[in-house]
């Protein structure tokens, strides 16, 4: 009845597991009976839920990417503080099967379900807004992505609870991942987060890359779209191109270990390596698809910090789509030792190099366009001048390891582990913060603490280098990764260090809490009143903060670059504002649930995979057909905002404008 | 895309690239406007565009695997003792023929015939089911003869790729059920149009997808 689910599944056993669920049901509980009881749940339901607003998506993205963020950041320190312990042959406090779940785990969160949320998430809310535009192509297919990300999210968080979780690290390579050596649940639960939620990375891929190429405003051509659309443009395209792979590498796996083929078993003919080949063909465009966000972010913040349009633009969208193209022949560096041959490693090892040229082209961009800038040094800013150093550092590490001789010293090393945590912290991490600092007053009409939020950067910034250059240090000193304990005393000062270090890090995430709490308590006083809080030079700083659900009232016609920014100086040198447009009825598409819904049946059916329960996985499989059929049913699609209320909520945008307006620095 | 097209002589400003002679009912952009916001028809089709490129890509990784393990027979039955090309030729015989009655069904929703509309996906969906279980009774076969998809990687490769070929046709005939409910149901709404636009699309992506099947499973591997 119930498959492989037995009593024996929860494990009774080990308090450690059974604390962290203990704590995670009371909170998950808690704010459940907090929002019934307060009678929230209404609300939450028709506003945020079954929204297909892009806005509301976009902030649930980030919301669901931070408090992954804090399970990641947990299996982190519970990994430090083990290796600080259980050095010199301590044995540490946790046991190798459960440090071993506790890497896989870290890495899967950290990767999928934070840096690539909190990207995909801030890409949602900023696009439409930048292009001009009133929502994404495919409105309801949005919250249908975004909730079958929150499903696999789910289904992570249950391997917790109810069996356990993949103990094969966070790619899950064959022969290990195979059934006859990891029999458990383990790697289904893997496999099935990660195939549900790949399909909405997916989606949500196609979503934002037809919104970017065929929906833009009116005069928005491609070269005055802001980079950060570009960035997005790129990072969508790696998307529709790559997890297709993923998807199709995971299914090869699952039919191994569900039904017994031989694709990447050691008998009958399997090839263990191709599935190391197959996943990095995803994985290495992956990072691209995390990192030209962050990019794109960091070029909006370095240039409206800094008073200028964007050094070298176009240079700028080259270098995007170079290394867009580039990230697709340079997979095999993940493991020039499988003996492919010098020229294969040569070929691979060149390539990646090359990257190292359209990135520095970006570096330089940042750095002309600082020069001679009216400079404000906000938390923003304070992100991106830490990125740049970090991830200049990790850079450089990155081009020593594409050096295949190097590599084969280095492979798998602690130096490894360094660096990609350099790229990925100092570049997709940091990227996230400034992105989520800059446009949080446009998302919610308020800024945020800026000393709590530059204290939080400093402590960041500090706990990443005292954790992380230790690292690479032990990987000289020839330390692998993965290990749940060592015996060699020369490594415990650095092991110790490294363990300082990530409390450094914790610090920064209370400030980062703290600034959260503290500004919602003070938002009166910290109120954007008319839209603009930081002298912006794109278009989602010319409506109001928080925007109206429609956007933009009259869809912006744009001339020339920095769309924004021209009209607003024309509008300070003549201190008033283009005549009230005729305004029009506005259609936006109505709220529904089948997000929502789709992503509950596909939770149940990849829980009833995970444990073969097969006619649950029937169950889910017509819910979700159902659902869909629901959907196309319907015969009202579209909510009309009447016209005086698209006319009452643009005057008083109009009118916060127009009061601000003497205010505002004229041009130089 | 926004660069503003040449004036088409009838129609001054008229978009060339909306595709279908009335463009799913949205007027052509005003004169001398340069762009903005596609058509919803073109943005339906352009983004199932973009879907199908990357189904289209999950497939090549399965034929990549396919190529590297066509040879890891493990000792059992290669593709030359397995496949009959007589077979083969039917089951494509039977989907191009689909995809010319889709073709036909799509003409007939745009004049709006219920009827002809109606039959052309019966029709449609007849050919894809006997396609569909031709390659049902091969595989039967096939596991019976103990050539199943445990036997070998070579096996295990072709059952996953050409299956998960046949999981699209099913996918597909579920996906013409439902076309063929919404049209009885509820006529030609310019929304249904659409998904008939995207069926249409996914149908003949799977006629592509099959062409490259026969040729690199069937006819190459029978030859061998």
């Amino acid at each position: 009845m119930l498959g492989k689910l037995t009593w024996a599944a929860i494990p009774l056993d080990q308090p450690i597991p059974m604390a962290a669920s203990a704590l995670m049901i009371v909170a998950i509980l808690g704010l459940l009976a907090w929002v019934f009881l307060k009678g929230y749940f209404p609300y939450l339901w028709k506003e945020w839920i079954t929204s297909v607003d892009h806005k509301r998506i976009g902030v649930m993205y980030v919301l669901l990417a931070c408090v992954m963020l804090l399970r990641g950041f947990t299996d982190a320190i519970m990994m430090r503080s083990q290796l600080a312990l259980a050095t010199a042959g301590a044995p540490g406090y946790l046991p190798p099967e459960h440090y071993d779940q506790v890497f896989s785990a870290h890495g899967t969160i950290m990767i999928f379900f934070v840096a690539m949320t909190f990207m995909i998430g801030l890409m949602n809310f900023v696009v439409p807004l930048q292009l001009g535009v009133r929502d994404v192509a495919f409105p309801t297919l949005n919250s249908v992505s975004f909730w079958l990300t929150a499903s696999g999210v789910l289904l992570v968080n249950m391997s917790l609870v109810v069996g356990e979780f993949a103990r094969t690290g966070w790619l899950a390579y064959p022969p290990l991942s195979e059934l006859k050596f990891s029999p458990g649940v383990g790697v289904d639960y893997y496999l099935w987060a990660l195939q549900i939620s790949g399909v909405g990375t997916l989606l949500s891929g196609v979503n934002l890359a037809t919104t970017i190429l065929k929906m833009r405003t009116k005069g928005m051509t491609y070269t005055r779209m802001p980079i950060f659309c570009w960035t997005a443009l790129a990072s969508n395209l790696l998307i529709i191109a790559a997890f297709p792979i993923l998807t199709a590498t995971f299914a090869m796996l699952l039919l191994d270990r569900y039904l017994g083929f031989h694709f990447f078993t050691n008998e009958a003919g399997g090839n263990p390596m191709m599935y190391i080949n197959l996943i990095w063909a995803w994985g290495h465009p992956e990072v691209y698809i995390l990192i030209l966000p962050a990019f794109g972010v960091f070029s909006e913040v370095i240039s409206t910090f800094s008073g200028k349009p964007l050094f070298g633009y176009r240079s700028m969208i080259a270098a995007t789509m170079v290394i867009c193209l580039l990230s697709f022949v340079v997979w095999l560096h993940h493991f020039f030792t499988m003996g492919a041959g010098a020229d294969v490693n040569g070929f691979f090892g060149v390539m990646t190099m090359i990257i190292a040229v359209p990135t520095g082209v970006k570096v330089f961009n940042w750095l002309f366009t600082l020069y001679g800038g009216r400079v404000r040094f906000t938390t923003p800013l304070l992100w991106s001048l830490a990125f740049m150093v970090t991830f200049v550092i990790g850079g450089m590490t990155g081009v020593l390891m594409a050096v295949p001789p190097a590599d084969f010293v280095l492979h798998n090393s602690l130096f490894l582990v360094a660096h990609f945590h350099n790229v990925v912290i100092g570049g997709v991490l940091f990227g996230a913060f400034a992105g989520y600092t800059y446009w949080f007053p446009k998302a919610f009409g308020f800024t945020l603490d800026e000393t709590l939020g530059k204290w939080a950067c400093g402590c960041w910034v500090a706990g990443f280098y005292v954790a992380f250059m230790p690292l690479y240090a032990l990987g000289l000193m020839g330390m692998t990764r993965r290990m749940q304990h060592t015996d060699n005393p020369d490594w415990t000062p650095m092991l110790l260090l490294a363990g300082v270090g990530a409390l450094i890090i914790l610090c920064g995430i209370g400030f980062q809490i703290a600034q959260l709490v503290v500004s919602i308590r003070t938002r009166d006083r910290r109120r954007d009143l008319y839209g603009d809080p930081w002298d912006g030079r794109s278009l989602e700083w010319a409506t109001s903060s928080p925007p109206p659900s429609f956007n933009f009232a009259v869809m912006p016609d744009v001339e020339g670059e920095e769309a924004y920014w021209g009209v607003k100086q024309k509008a300070i040198q003549n201190q008033t504002l283009v005549d009230e447009p005729d305004y029009q009825p506005i259609e936006m598409p109505k709220n529904n649930p089948t997000g929502v819904v789709t992503a509950f049946f596909a939770t149940v059916m990849g829980f009833a995979m995970i444990w073969h329960i097969w006619w649950m996985v029937i169950l889910g499989a017509v819910g979700a057909f159902a659902t869909f059929v629901v959907f196309a049913w319907r015969d009202v699609t579209e909510d009309e905002i009447p016209v005086e209320e698209v006319a009452r909520i643009d005057r008083e945008r109009r009118r916060t404008r127009l009061e601000a307006l003497p205010t505002l620095r004229r041009p130089a | 895309m926004t660069a503003t097209a040449p004036a088409d002589a009838r129609h001054p400003g008229h978009d060339p690239h909306v595709l279908g002679r009335h463009g799913g009912g949205h007027p052509p952009p005003a004169p001398g406007s340069d762009g903005g916001p596609a058509s919803k028809r073109i943005i339906v089709g352009y983004g199932f565009w973009l879907f199908l490129l990357s189904d289209i890509i999950m497939f090549s990784a399965i034929f990549a695997a396919y190529a590297v393990l066509q040879g890891a027979t493990a000792g059992g039955p290669d593709g030359r003792r397995l496949f009959s090309l007589s077979n083969a030729a039917i089951e494509t015989g039977c989907l191009l023929l689909s995809s010319f009655t889709c073709g036909l069904a799509s003409i007939a929703a745009t004049a709006k015939n219920q009827l002809w509309t109606q039959i052309a996906l019966l029709v449609t969906g007849l050919l894809g089911f006997a396609f569909l279980s031709l390659e049902l009774h091969e595989f039967a076969d096939m596991v019976a003869k103990g050539a199943g998809p445990q036997r070998s990687a070579f096996l295990s490769a072709f059952f996953a790729l050409v299956g998960c070929h046949g999981l699209h046709v099913s996918v597909g005939l579920l996906w013409l059920g439902t076309m063929m409910a919404q049209f009885y149901a509820k006529g030609f709404r310019a929304d249904i149009l659409r998904r008939m636009l995207c069926f249409s699309l996914f149908w003949h992506a799977l006629d592509i997808i099959w062409v490259a099947i026969l040729t690199i499973v069937y006819l190459m591997g029978a030859g061998r």
